[in-house]
């Protein structure tokens, strides 16, 4: 059996590596919100040559719009982003395009006001803190059983805000590294990724429940301490939980790979999430529940600070 | 104990061809009507992101004297409502959202004529059409202009004593075609209307009335005779103009003025590219798990197989009976479902697997792993269909959609797994000689070395 809880201090510190370049990168702005939040349109085009971004761009911007950024699907779809505009500014832009690049099909077009933008942020917001309350009492009700089945439900929620931390930040990365943006659809697969990774912090804890059953007839001293139970179960838990994200992962990665374009940045937060959500079910929720068995947190205080180390000698 | 698996199976059979009943192409149906749903329609929904066609979302622009109530976006709501339906659009959606919004969606709604050259002539664009249509008030004025005749296109504000009849006074208006084929928009009073303005038009002989559309000069004409209750618009208008200022007569102005806050338009060739990948992925992906399945759990793997064949089927038939309206997201979420679903059927697999190696037979094992995963599956369900209703609550559109689709997948991945997977698996087992742990990709463990 692997000593999973025992070296809990390592994953602590794993995560914490994982954590930290995403965190920075959010931290310096790297988070870039899409028009979902902040409004502007979004218009895809497909020009009839091959075609560059510097041609669009510069086709674009000789129609009136300085501010558009372009990204290219392909080698002829483009992806326009620019002010908040109407459908007569919008037949402005592809008559502009299309005089400088030769015929020009809209392929969608999508027009946010700042408003709606600002209330998807607020929405967004407040379901990620609903979902998380509401986690936290459905936990601590189903391991009711269980002694402080409330540190079950803290658990489970610091694993969930580490897999959602560990996605934006990654997303904050690659928005520094190649522009990427978030939209509605980000939001989605968040949320989807929370549900997905408190399920696997049930699993594992439903084993912990199980194998404390195990021995609760024994007397207190021939018990095994919560430790070892969780230690336990969370080795029984580990083909199950890498079998099923390996599934997922499945596909997830057929999707990456042959989904194209349009959903590949929501495929690829939900890739990351089931990953990172896998790992943290195991190696941060049920390592949380010892640690606070342990009373590790006031050891790590007492270690830390030297006249606290003084005064408990 | 075999009598009560046949049930299982014969109740299994039913589910699975009832599902394949419903999931065939162009599926009959049943004729059966419940509310306005009928259930000889039997198609998939596709969202607006995988057929193309319009979303738009429009709020209340009054003027600084004026209020909206609910009254106001109620009226709005059934206008544009009657606006749409003239449009001839299959399945629009059309609802109020909060106090001041509305929002409209017409599926389906095709881009521009391909056979219309943008270079040589002007094209209408149906999806650029239906915006405007919805915007303009239809505020319908004709006003007596004395001697003073004004050119069309031309915006005049006309002073409200001029005014001879509104919008309002209309019974009905309909687009015609004179002699020339030219169009015009033939128009028919109310009678109380009539009354006035055969009045006016006896009095007024010689002298200008000048026809306006949201302050837009239509056309100015003549009175050469009085009239009482019937008449006609001449101006300078496409059939496609003439019909949509029709439309707009006939069925009433705005009581306020929208704005657009929201446009979202996808061309049907986008989504058509996109649910094409998405589905070849799916298969792949598909293909991919079952593959595994089977490869890790043997015997066990092929009942998981068969299982999820009949989730998709269930999954599937179950979007064609609410409807679910599938967007490219969803797709995505079931294809991801395809992944997820099998995790029941792995919870109980690795549990009988633990069962065989402490030693216990291939048939104990199996019913020790249905009752000691079931727990967990439970729980861990539930938690997720929590958070799809609160991205259901909080969503709008195509997260909903979304969190349906996800609902729905975890529902049935669960009844799949505890009904399908078991009965299949006790059965399998009676087979002679696939009761061995080897069937099960399990070693028996001698019992000393069992920790």
């Amino acid at each position: 059996m692997f000593d999973i809880v025992g070296r809990r201090g390592w994953w602590y510190l794993l995560s914490t590596v994982l954590l930290v370049p995403g965190v920075v990168a959010l931290l310096t702005g790297g988070l870039k919100p899409g028009i979902d939040f902040t409004g502007g349109t979004l218009l895809q085009v497909r020009v009839a040559a091959e075609t560059t971004q510097e041609d669009v761009t510069s086709a674009a911007q000789g129609a009136g719009f300085p501010e558009a950024v372009v990204q290219m699907a392909g080698e002829s779809d483009a992806l326009l982003r620019v002010r908040a505009i109407d459908v007569d500014e919008k037949d402005d832009l592809l008559t502009g395009l299309g005089s400088a690049m030769g015929p020009v099909e809209e392929l969608g077009f999508s027009a946010i006001g700042p408003v709606v933008g600002e209330e998807l942020t607020r929405a967004a917001v407040i379901a990620v803190a609903v979902a998380s309350g509401l986690i936290l009492l459905y936990v601590t009700w189903a391991f009711r059983g269980m002694q402080h089945s409330f540190r079950y439900g803290v658990a489970a929620i610091v694993a969930l805000l580490h897999d959602a931390l560990f996605v934006i930040g990654v997303f904050a990365l690659l928005g520094h590294a190649l522009n990427v943006q978030i939209d509605a659809l980000f939001v989605t697969a968040l949320l989807t990724v929370i549900g997905f990774s408190v399920n696997d912090s049930i699993v594992v804890f439903d084993r912990i429940r199980e194998t404390n059953r195990d021995y609760v007839h024994l007397d207190e001293h021939e018990r095994p301490g919560l430790a070892d139970i969780i230690n336990h179960s969370a080795n029984q838990s580990l083909t199950r939980s890498l079998n099923t994200s390996f599934t997922a992962l499945l596909v997830l990665l057929a999707l990456l790979l042959l989904g194209g374009p349009t959903i590949r940045d929501f495929v690829l937060a939900l890739s990351l999430g089931f990953a990172i959500g896998t790992y943290s079910s195991i190696f941060n929720a049920a390592c949380l529940v010892a640690s606070w068995e342990q009373r590790d947190i006031p050891r790590l205080w007492r270690r830390l600070i030297p006249w606290r180390r003084a005064a408990a000698n | 104990m075999r009598r009560r698996h046949q049930a299982v199976l014969a109740l299994i059979a039913v589910v699975f061809g009832l599902a394949l009943y419903i999931v065939i192409p162009n599926s009959p149906g049943f004729p059966v009507q419940v509310g306005t749903r009928d259930f000889s329609d039997l198609e998939f929904r596709q969202g607006l992101d995988l057929q193309g066609g319009l979303h738009v979302r429009f709020e209340a622009d009054p003027a600084p004297d004026q209020s909206v109530d609910a009254d106001a976006m109620e009226a709005v709501r059934q206008i544009i409502e009657n606006r749409v339906n003239a449009l001839g659009v299959a399945e629009p959606v059309i609802q109020i959202e909060g106090d001041t919004r509305l929002i409209v969606e017409l599926p389906g709604l095709g881009g521009p004529d391909p056979d219309c050259d943008p270079a040589a002539e002007e094209c209408d664009d149906p999806l650029d059409d239906a915006i405007a249509l919805f915007r303009e008030t239809g505020q319908l004025l004709i006003v007596d202009t004395g001697s003073r005749p004004y050119p069309d296109d031309e915006v005049f504000v006309a002073d409200p004593d001029d005014v001879v009849l509104r919008g309002a006074d209309l019974q009905s208006a309909r687009v015609e075609f004179d002699q020339l084929g030219a169009s015009m928009i033939a128009f028919e009073l109310k009678p109380s209307s009539g009354e006035h303005f055969e009045r006016h038009t006896s009095t007024h002989l010689g002298q200008w009335l000048t026809i306006t559309v949201d302050d837009i000069v239509i056309n100015s004409a003549v009175i050469e005779a009085p009239i009482r209750d019937e008449g006609v618009i001449r101006g300078t208008f496409t059939p496609d103009e003439a019909r949509r200022v029709a439309i707009q007569l006939q069925y009433g102005a705005l009581p306020v003025p929208l704005k657009v806050v929201q446009n979202l338009t996808v061309r049907p060739t986008l989504g058509e590219e996109s649910l094409a990948l998405s589905v070849r992925a799916g298969i792949v992906g598909a293909v991919l798990v079952l593959a595994f399945m089977v490869a890790y759990y043997r015997a066990a793997g092929v009942v998981a197989a068969l299982a999820l064949v009949a989730y998709v089927m269930i999954v599937f038939a179950i979007f064609k009976l609410v409807p679910v309206t599938l967007t490219l997201a969803g797709v995505a979420g079931v294809i991801l479902s395809l992944g997820v679903a099998v995790d029941a059927n792995i919870l109980i697999f690795e549990r009988t697997r633990e069962e065989v190696r402490r030693g216990r037979a291939v048939r104990r094992a199996i019913e020790a792993g249905f009752n000691r995963a079931w727990p967990s599956i439970r729980d861990s369900n539930v938690s997720t269909l929590l958070i799809c209703a609160v991205l259901f609550g909080f969503g709008s559109g195509g997260v909903r959609g979304f969190a349906l689709t996800l609902a729905i997948g975890v529902a049935v991945s669960m009844f799949s797994a505890i009904t399908i997977s078991r009965t299949l698996l006790r059965l399998a087992v009676l087979v002679p000689g696939v009761d061995q742990p080897r069937w099960f990709g399990a070693r028996p463990i001698p019992e000393e070395s069992a920790a």
